[in-house]
C-alpha cells in the first residue's frame, strides 16, 4: 500500500482495515494526530485528505486516495503555519492533547471560509472537544488567524 | 469530650492514615537531608546545583518542575520561580519533569488536608498542618494534586535559584579575583561592571556546583520581579501546537510491541472464564495475558500495532464475576441514601447548637432541602496508556502520571523489584483532572511488560476502557436544614453531605495490605460545605462515609464539586425563602472575610448583577477551595432549542498571583470542567457494569455551548491559594441558580439535563 503523506510518498505494510490513524501513528511514526475516541466524535485525530478535513480514526486505511496531510506537516522551513502561530499568540493550548484535531479543523475552516464569524467558528469547529475548556481562546486565534491570513 | 480532645482526636486519626503511610512507602527519615536525583546520570560537562537546576558547559541551563504538566501551566509558573532567582530568562531554559524522587515531596498537598477551613489559626492548628507537611517528606509524597504545586514551590524552588545564581557568582568571584558583592547575575552570565567582564554560567557550571551552598539567602523583593507576577508564555506551546510526541501515548522505543486491556467492567469482580482463540489466531497477534490485581481482574493483549491489540481484545470471550455493589443505579443511590437518612457522620464543623435554634424555630423560618449527584468519570483527552520494559531485573515506565514515587511504590510491590531498581519517566499529560494520581495504568503496562520477553510495551486503553473502568468522582446525597432570622438571614445551618470516601478507595488500591486499617475521617466528604466563610452562628456540618465498593477517586476539585453544588444551592435557596438578594445575603455572611467579600462584590459588578437583559438571568455562587475564592455569575438565557448559557463571569482571589493569565485560562477551565458536568454528564450503572462508554453518551460543553467569559483576578487574599481546581466548584451552583432565575424551577438533581433541555 502507496500513502502520500505530508508530502511524501510512503509505503505501507498494514491490514487494509486498519483506521489512518494507527497507519499514521504506529507504523508511520507520524505522531501529530492523537487517539481520542475511535468512534469520530471527539475530532483528535482530525487530518486533511484532499484538504478536507476527515476523522483518520474511522478512515480504513485502504479507502484513502488523495494525499494526507497532518499537523506535522504544517510546519514549512521552521516556520509555524499562520494558524499555528495564532494558537500560539493567543496561548491556546492547556494539556494540548485535542489542538492538533482543533487547529486541523482551523485549517480547513480558513481555507473554505476566509473570515469566519462567531457561528461559523462554533459550526465547524463543534466535532472538535476539549476536556480543558480552551474554546474562547481557540475562537480567539481563529479570528487572528484570519486577520493575518491563511 | 472537650473541643479540643475532639480536635485532637479527630487530628490524630487523619495523620494516622499519612503515618502509616510512611511505613508502607519505606522511608522514615525526615530529619535526613533528602539527596539530590540529579547527580545520578549528568552529562558530561554537566553539573548540577541542587534537584532543580542543571548547567552544562555549553551553557544549556535545565530547570526541574517536578509537578505532572497536565494542561494547568504548571511547569511554566514553577520554571518561572527558578529562573527569576537564577536570573535567566524562560526563554533561555529547558524545563522537564526530572525523575521521581522524594526531593520533590509536596508538602502542602498533606497540610491542605488538615481537617480545618484554610482561613482558621490556631497554634494547635497550624502545628497539626505542619506536622502533616512535614508527612508528606517521610513518605516521599511526589504528587500533583489539590492545587497545591505553587503554593508547595513557592519558597523551596526560588530558594533553589538563588542558591545556584549564588554559587555561580562565588566561581566568578574566584575567576574574576573580585568581591563578590562586585557582581550581578543578569540573563544567564555574571557581569562585573566595573571591568564591564562578563562569565555566562556555562563557562562558570562546573566550578560553581563544587562551591559550598551558602546558607544565608535573601529572596528578591516582589517589586523586583521580571518574571512572577506577570502573565508569561507558556514553555510547552511551540510543542503543543506542533502535534510534537510529548504524550504518554506518543512514547515510541526500538522494538516496542503494543498492547491494551479488557479488564472487568463490573468493577472489582472477578474473571469465571475466557476464551482467547479467536484473537490468539488474528495475524499481528503476539500474547494474551491474564491480569489478576488489585486494579481489576480481566486480559491484556500484545500485539504487533495499536488497532490489532484492540480487535484482539475485542475477540476474546469472557464471563465476568459479579460486582461488589448493587448492580445498578437505583440500588447504588439506595445505599446512599440510606446511610443519609440513618445521620451520625463526622462533624467537621460544629458551632454553638443547631438543635436549640431549630427547636424553637417558627415552620416559615425553616429552610429545608435535599440533594443528589451522579458519579462522573474524568474523561481525560488521552486515554490512559502507559509504556513499560521489563529487562535484566530493571522496569523502566514512561508513565502520564500526577504521582511518580507512589507509581514507583505500586510498580516495586507488583513486580518485587527494589525501587533502585525501577525508573519512572512522567511524560506530558493529555489531561489529567485526578485520573493521572491513579496507578491502575502503569499498573497493567508493567504487568504486560512481565509478559513481553523483555521489549517495551505500550498499553493504550480504548475510549470505552477508559470510560468504564474510571475511578469515578463519587455520587453523593445532601441534607440542608437552615433556620433564618427576622432579617432572613441563616442563624442555624445543619447539613449532612454522604458518600463513599475517596481516600478510603484510594488506599484500598494502592495498599491493599492497609484495606480495612482505621483511616480517621475523609475530610473530602464534606469539603466545600464545612469550610466556607459565612458567619453563621450555628453549624454543624458532618460528612457520612459510605460503605461502598464502587471505585471512586480524585475528580477536580473532588468533595467541593459536589458540596458547593449543595451549599451554594441551598444559599440560593435561604435568600429565596427570605426574600432577600442572593448576592447581598452572602455579602453580609461574608463579613468577617474580605477577600470572600471582594470576590463577591467584583463578580457583581463585573457582571451588571441586579440588572437583566431581557428573557436573560444569573444566578451566583462562591466557593473557597483550595486556598482560592472564587465567586462566579452565571448568565443563561432561553432559546427555541433549549437553554443557553451567555456569559459567565468570575473573580478568583489566590493571594499572589503568579501568572494572571493562566490564573484566567484556569478559572475559565475549570469552569467548563464543572458546567460541562452539571449539564448533562452522569455515569450510571446497570448488570454492575457502567452504562456509558463514549463521548456521545457523556458529552462534554462542545464549542457551540461555549459562554463568553469575563474573569478578574485578585489578590487580596492573606495567604497564596492554589487555583488549577477552584473555576469548577461554583459553576454547576451558580448555573443551577440561573436557570431557577429564569424558570422558576429549583433543580436539586445533577445532571440539570434531566430537567431541562440545553441548547
Amino acid at each position: 500500500m502507496k500513502l502520500n503523506v505530508n508530502g511524501a510518498e510512503r509505503e505501507l505494510n498494514v491490514p487494509e482495515d486498519m483506521p489512518l490513524l494507527w497507519a499514521l501513528r504506529d507504523a508511520l511514526d507520524i505522531k501529530g494526530p492523537k487517539f481520542g475516541c475511535g468512534v469520530a466524535s471527539c475530532g483528535s485525530c482530525t487530518v486533511l485528505i484532499d484538504g478536507n478535513p476527515v476523522r483518520s480514526c474511522v478512515t480504513p486505511v485502504s479507502a484513502v486516495t488523495g494525499p494526507v496531510i497532518t499537523i506535522d506537516g504544517l510546519e514549512k522551513d521552521g516556520k509555524l503555519h499562520p494558524v499555528q502561530q495564532a494558537w500560539f499568540d493567543e496561548q491556546v493550548a492547556q494539556c494540548g492533547y485535542c489542538q492538533s484535531g482543533q487547529i486541523m479543523s482551523a485549517v480547513a475552516l480558513l481555507t473554505e471560509i476566509p473570515n469566519p464569524t462567531d457561528t461559523e467558528i462554533d459550526q465547524a469547529m463543534g466535532g472538535n472537544l476539549c476536556r480543558c475548556g480552551t474554546y474562547p481562546k481557540i475562537r480567539a486565534a481563529i479570528h487572528r488567524a484570519a486577520g493575518a491570513g491563511v | 469530650m472537650g473541643r479540643i480532645a475532639k480536635i485532637a482526636r479527630r487530628t490524630f486519626l487523619v495523620g494516622a492514615a499519612a503515618i502509616a503511610g510512611g511505613v508502607a512507602f519505606g522511608y522514615y527519615q525526615f530529619k535526613k537531608p533528602v539527596k539530590n536525583p540529579l547527580k545520578e546520570g549528568l552529562a558530561e560537562g554537566e553539573a548540577t546545583f541542587n534537584p532543580y537546576v542543571k548547567i552544562a558547559s555549553d551553557g544549556k541551563i535545565t530547570i526541574i518542575a517536578p509537578r505532572a504538566e497536565m494542561g494547568q501551566g504548571i511547569m511554566t509558573t514553577l520554571a518561572a520561580l527558578v529562573a527569576e532567582e537564577l536570573e535567566v530568562g524562560l526563554d533561555q531554559v529547558t524545563v522537564e519533569h526530572g525523575p521521581a524522587s522524594g526531593a520533590y515531596y509536596n508538602s502542602a498537598v498533606l497540610s491542605e488536608n488538615a481537617p480545618f477551613a484554610p482561613f482558621e489559626h490556631s497554634m494547635m492548628k497550624d502545628s497539626l498542618r505542619s506536622v502533616m507537611g512535614a508527612m508528606g517528606k517521610i513518605v516521599a509524597l511526589q504528587i500533583t494534586g489539590g492545587s497545591t504545586s505553587t503554593i508547595d514551590a513557592f519558597q523551596k524552588m526560588r530558594h533553589a535559584g538563588a542558591l545556584a545564581r549564588e554559587m555561580l557568582k562565588s566561581a566568578a568571584a574566584k575567576e574574576l579575583g573580585v568581591d563578590v558583592a562586585m557582581l550581578k547575575a543578569e540573563r544567564g552570565a555574571i557581569l562585573d561592571p566595573a571591568s564591564a567582564k562578563s562569565l555566562t554560567y556555562g563557562e562558570l557550571a562546573l566550578k560553581a556546583a563544587a562551591i559550598d551552598p551558602p546558607s544565608d539567602i535573601k529572596l528578591k523583593d516582589r517589586k523586583d520581579w521580571k518574571l512572577l507576577g506577570k502573565s508569561q508564555p507558556r514553555v510547552d506551546m511551540r510543542a503543543k501546537v506542533t502535534g510534537a510526541p510529548v504524550f504518554g501515548i506518543d512514547v515510541s522505543l526500538p522494538d516496542m510491541v503494543y498492547g491494551t486491556v479488557k479488564m472487568n467492567p463490573r468493577l472489582g469482580g472477578r474473571m469465571k472464564s475466557f476464551d482467547a482463540a479467536a484473537a490468539q489466531a488474528m495475524p499481528g497477534v503476539i500474547k494474551v495475558v491474564e491480569i489478576d490485581c488489585q486494579f481489576g481482574h480481566g486480559l491484556g493483549v500484545i500485539a504487533d500495532n495499536t488497532w490489532t491489540a484492540f480487535q484482539a481484545a475485542d475477540a476474546i470471550t469472557v464471563e465476568w464475576g459479579e460486582a461488589p455493589y448493587p448492580a445498578d443505579t437505583a440500588g447504588i443511590m439506595g445505599v446512599i441514601e440510606t446511610a443519609l437518612n440513618a445521620g451520625g457522620g463526622t462533624a467537621l464543623r460544629e458551632i454553638g447548637d443547631v438543635s436549640v435554634e431549630f427547636a424553637d424555630a417558627p415552620q416559615d423560618r425553616l429552610v429545608e432541602a435535599i440533594y443528589s449527584v451522579p458519579f462522573l468519570a474524568h474523561a481525560t483527552m488521552e486515554p490512559m496508556n502507559a509504556t513499560a520494559q521489563f529487562k535484566d531485573g530493571k522496569l523502566e515506565l514512561w508513565s502520564p502520571n500526577q504521582g511518580p514515587t507512589i507509581t514507583r511504590f505500586v510498580c516495586s510491590n507488583m513486580t518485587g523489584l527494589d525501587q533502585e531498581n525501577i525508573t519512572v519517566h512522567t511524560t506530558m499529560m493529555g489531561g489529567g483532572f485526578g485520573r493521572r494520581g491513579e496507578m491502575d495504568f502503569s499498573g497493567y503496562a508493567t504487568l504486560l511488560a512481565m509478559a513481553a520477553d523483555g521489549k517495551p510495551v505500550k498499553v493504550t486503553w480504548t475510549r470505552e476502557e477508559d470510560m468504564k473502568h474510571d475511578l469515578y468522582r463519587p455520587a453523593a446525597m445532601a441534607k440542608f436544614k437552615a433556620r433564618l432570622d427576622a432579617d432572613g438571614l441563616p442563624t442555624a445551618l445543619d447539613a449532612a453531605s454522604a458518600s463513599p470516601s475517596v481516600m478510603r478507595s484510594v488506599v484500598r488500591r494502592n495498599m491493599p495490605s492497609m484495606a480495612n486499617a482505621p483511616l480517621g475521617p475523609d475530610k473530602s466528604i464534606t469539603d466545600g460545605a464545612f469550610n466556607q466563610p459565612y458567619g453563621i452562628a450555628n453549624q454543624n456540618v458532618r460528612g457520612i462515609d459510605v460503605d461502598l465498593m464502587v471505585p471512586v477517586s480524585f475528580w477536580r476539585s473532588v468533595g467541593n464539586s459536589q458540596n458547593a453544588f449543595f451549599h451554594e444551592s441551598f444559599m440560593d435557596e435561604m435568600a429565596v425563602a427570605a426574600k432577600i438578594d442572593p448576592a447581598e445575603m452572602r455579602l453580609k455572611l461574608m463579613a468577617e472575610h474580605p477577600a470572600a467579600a471582594k470576590a463577591v462584590e467584583t463578580v457583581m459588578t463585573m457582571s451588571g448583577w441586579g440588572k437583566d437583559r431581557p428573557g436573560h438571568a444569573k444566578g451566583i455562587a462562591f466557593c473557597l477551595s483550595f486556598g482560592g475564592w472564587v465567586a462566579e455569575v452565571v448568565e443563561v438565557t432561553d432559546t427555541a432549542d433549549g437553554i443557553r448559557i451567555t456569559n459567565v463571569w468570575a473573580a478568583a482571589d489566590v493571594g499572589i498571583a503568579l501568572d494572571p493569565d493562566n490564573i484566567k485560562a484556569q478559572v475559565i477551565s475549570g469552569a467548563i470542567f464543572g458546567l460541562s458536568a452539571a449539564m448533562g454528564q452522569e455515569i450510571t450503572f446497570s448488570d454492575g457494569m457502567v452504562e456509558q462508554s463514549s463521548f456521545p453518551d457523556y458529552e462534554p460543553m462542545r464549542i457551540y455551548q461555549a459562554p463568553v467569559f469575563h474573569v478578574e483576578v485578585l489578590e487580596n487574599a492573606e495567604e497564596m491559594g492554589g487555583i488549577g481546581e477552584g473555576g469548577t466548584p461554583p459553576a454547576a451552583p451558580a448555573l443551577a441558580n440561573a436557570i431557577f432565575a429564569l424558570t422558576g424551577k429549583r433543580i436539586r438533581s445533577l445532571p440539570l439535563s434531566k430537567e431541562v433541555k440545553f441548547a
